[in-house]
């Protein structure tokens, strides 16, 4: 078990390694150097850089010298947690991101939540009755959820709130609310606005969940053992939830790690959509803006995000499955 | 006799071809059957975009700007002559928003076979015949679904928004195509350390979140390019980490094979590694690549559209879903125009129509299991 946590820890590390590396790609693209670009918008904003602070710069992040050894000197700064100034706001990266980051977290994790909330007890109903109304149906809401992409769903139910009920259903919190300190009525407001973004992010997910989630209880259904528990004499329901439905959950379970980073990407367009204080719409603006430190900055910190989300899920996957706890390697 | 006739019956499976026996699995997939008629419809509309458009997509005019679709009345009394509307344009003088009201009195007739904007059919032969249209005067026109903000027509736009979206998605998936075989195939006739490595780097590739890192490379793409290397360059993009799917369905293919009898034995008599593959393997294969092909289709063509949508993707003068899309982006806008958001059933219909043929193939793709 220790062993099985142990290469996916390390998978982990080179993923964030990956990650970082593209984060700093995507920082290099643009032509010019980070230095030259901040002084000739401190210029366009009247303020001067001095020479010796350009110098100071320079030296902090390596420039001139080779990619790697900018790109060490980048992550030095990164491990400490200085990310750079973000050119557009005059501000530490750090600060403008702050509680966006969050909201993101938030988000993506009720949307992770509802997947299962939903798909759960929706591919035990497919499965146990196969071809009824309810399964029909299930698999039809499973198609439209598969085909439409997520952010175009969100733009339509935008659209029928304003036009039929002439709300606006965006955002995550009342108006009245957006700049309020926290307290128990923001928290509820919060919760109030928190499940329309969920289920848009979450509805592709569920769907391939209860198409998994019955496929495999179908199987486990025909087994011999199903029939034994039965002629036991146990009941309909035990027969199923305590068995099939346990050996069922174990694919299942073990599509967190595709299903997350599909989501946190989900995430980033729906909010722009939405008007989601997340960090999508930030990400857009800095990247049309090319305040390459910023943009680099979320990229990173997202797939951080999601490799600890994923490695949180193998944890518990290890944790429900003893197959897998068992495995030597 | 109808024992003769099952036996004869399971006669004609004996000696039908691997290819056969897959058409027959597959012909008895109706929805895959009826999807598969969708998605040649949609090339169809690809090849002979510039035919069924009527008006150039480019033109714009201030004058109708935002104009809702118009309806076409069949028939004029008794007699079938399709025409629409004139339509009176003016502002209302409470909201100064431009409202159009259509003039009963003005018939359009709807010609087809019309003549229209000069084009080159399938880029070769020039021609100026269009599906329909209507007669030349500048002030005879027809918007089938409206037009957008600078009065240009929206169902041309999306014919050839249409051509730009299903083509992107075609290379998209060739070259992942190509990415995947390679990779996937290294990975899985190999083995060993190479195939170590391989499936480590698909894991990390697929636990990173895709949207954020395409906007960033995609950003990136300098403002000065044309259309076209903006259009390859969103291609590689897009491509570069779709492929993963793929080299896994090749990787299993491989390794379940590499056991088989006819490859040890093509071994076994000397055939070269490479004959090996590609004479012996491949062709063994080649049907689940392709339907593991078309379920990867949708994926890309959603990542074009989003990324169009976002306005780092394909850029004006560019057309496609994404592109159109773009326009729909506001509710306020959405509200007042709710036929701007049209172009999101091609794109739904277009995604539902690749998985389900997809699913089809798949399951026809073995017909020798179960």
């Amino acid at each position: 078990m220790l062993a099985y946590i142990g290469r996916r820890f390390v998978l982990a590390i080179f993923t964030v390694w990956a990650i970082s590396v593209l984060s700093f790609v995507i920082i290099q693209l643009p032509p010019g150097d980070y230095v030259s670009s901040y002084i000739a918008q401190m210029a366009s904003m009247g303020s001067v850089v001095s020479d010796e602070e350009a110098q100071a710069l320079r030296i902090q992040y390596g420039l001139g010298q080779p990619v790697y050894v900018q790109y060490f000197k980048w992550m030095k700064q990164v491990v400490v947690g200085n990310f750079g100034m973000s050119m557009e706001w005059k501000r530490p990266v750090t600060e403008v991101i702050g509680a966006r980051l969050w909201m993101t977290v938030l988000i993506s994790v009720s949307a992770l939540i509802l997947t299962w909330a939903l798909a759960l007890p929706i591919g035990i109903y497919s499965a146990v009755r196969q071809y009824s109304f309810g399964d029909y149906l299930a698999t039809f809401i499973g198609f439209i959820g598969l085909a439409v992409p997520n952010f175009l769903l969100a733009l339509v139910i935008l659209y029928f709130g304003f036009v039929l009920f002439n709300a606006h259903v965006g955002g995550l919190f009342s108006p009245e609310l957006q700049d309020a300190e926290w307290s128990a009525a923001k928290v509820w407001d919060l919760a109030k606005h928190l499940p329309i973004p969920a289920l848009i992010l979450g509805l592709a997910g569920t769907a391939q969940q209860i198409r998994i989630m019955r496929a495999n209880l179908l199987d486990e259904l025909r087994k011999p053992y199903v029939v034994t528990a039965r002629s036991k004499g146990l009941s309909e329901s035990r027969v199923v939830l305590k068995y099939p439905v346990r050996v069922a959950l174990n694919p299942f379970a073990s599509t967190i790690g595709y299903t997350l980073p599909y989501i946190v990407s989900g995430s980033i367009i729906v909010s722009l959509v939405l008007g989601l204080p997340t960090v999508g719409p930030l990400l857009l603006k800095a990247l049309i803006a090319q305040d390459m430190f910023l943009a680099g900055t979320i990229v990173l910190l997202l797939g951080v995000m999601t490799v600890i989300g994923t490695l949180i899920s193998d944890i518990l996957l290890v944790w429900i499955d003893p197959r897998i706890r068992l495995e030597d390697t | 006799m109808a024992v003769a006739a099952a036996t004869l019956d399971s006669q004609r499976i004996f000696v039908a071809s691997q290819w056969q026996l897959m058409w027959w699995r597959f012909r008895k997939h109706k929805l895959a059957v009826a999807s598969g008629l969708v998605v040649a419809g949609f090339y169809l509309v690809v090849l002979g975009a510039d035919f069924l458009a009527y008006a150039d997509p480019d033109v714009s005019e201030a004058q109708r700007s935002l104009m809702p679709p118009q309806r076409v009345h069949w028939f004029d009394g008794w007699r079938f002559a399709p025409y629409v509307h004139g339509f009176k344009g003016a502002r209302d003088p409470l909201t100064f928003k431009r409202v159009y009201v259509p003039d009963p009195a003005v018939k359009v007739p709807v010609r087809f076979f019309a003549e229209g904007f000069e084009y080159r059919f399938l880029g070769l032969i020039p021609m100026n015949r269009h599906l329909i249209g209507v007669d030349g005067d500048a002030t005879k026109t027809i918007f089938l679904l409206g037009t957008d903000v600078q009065g240009r027509d929206l169902w041309s736009r999306l014919m050839y928004g249409t051509r730009i979206s299903l083509t992107i998605g075609l290379l998209g998936v060739t070259a992942s195509l190509v990415l995947g075989v390679v990779l996937g195939g290294i990975s899985g006739f190999y083995g060993g350390v190479l195939d170590t490595v391989i499936q480590r780097v698909i894991e990390i590739l697929r636990s990173i979140p895709t949207i954020p890192l395409w906007m960033g490379l995609a950003a990136a793409l300098p403002r000065e390019w044309t259309v076209l290397q903006v259009y390859f360059a969103i291609t590689i993009i897009i491509s570069l980490l779709g492929w993963t799917e793929l080299a896994r369905v090749v990787r299993g293919r491989f390794l379940a094979m590499r056991e088989e009898d006819f490859v040890v034995s093509a071994r076994l008599v000397g055939c070269t590694q490479l004959r090996t593959i590609f004479i012996h393997m491949v062709p063994s294969f080649m049907s689940h690549i392709i339907a593991a092909t078309t379920l990867a289709l949708p994926a890309m063509i959603i990542s074009e559209t989003a990324l169009s949508f976002l306005g780092l993707g394909l850029r004006p003068p560019a057309i496609s879903w994404g592109v159109l899309l773009q326009q729909a982006q506001n509710v306020q806008t959405v509200a007042i125009s709710p036929w701007l958001m049209l172009p999101a059933i091609p794109v739904i219909v277009a995604v539902m129509a690749f998985n389900f043929l997809g699913d089809g193939l798949r399951d026809a793709a073995d017909p020798y299991g179960r």
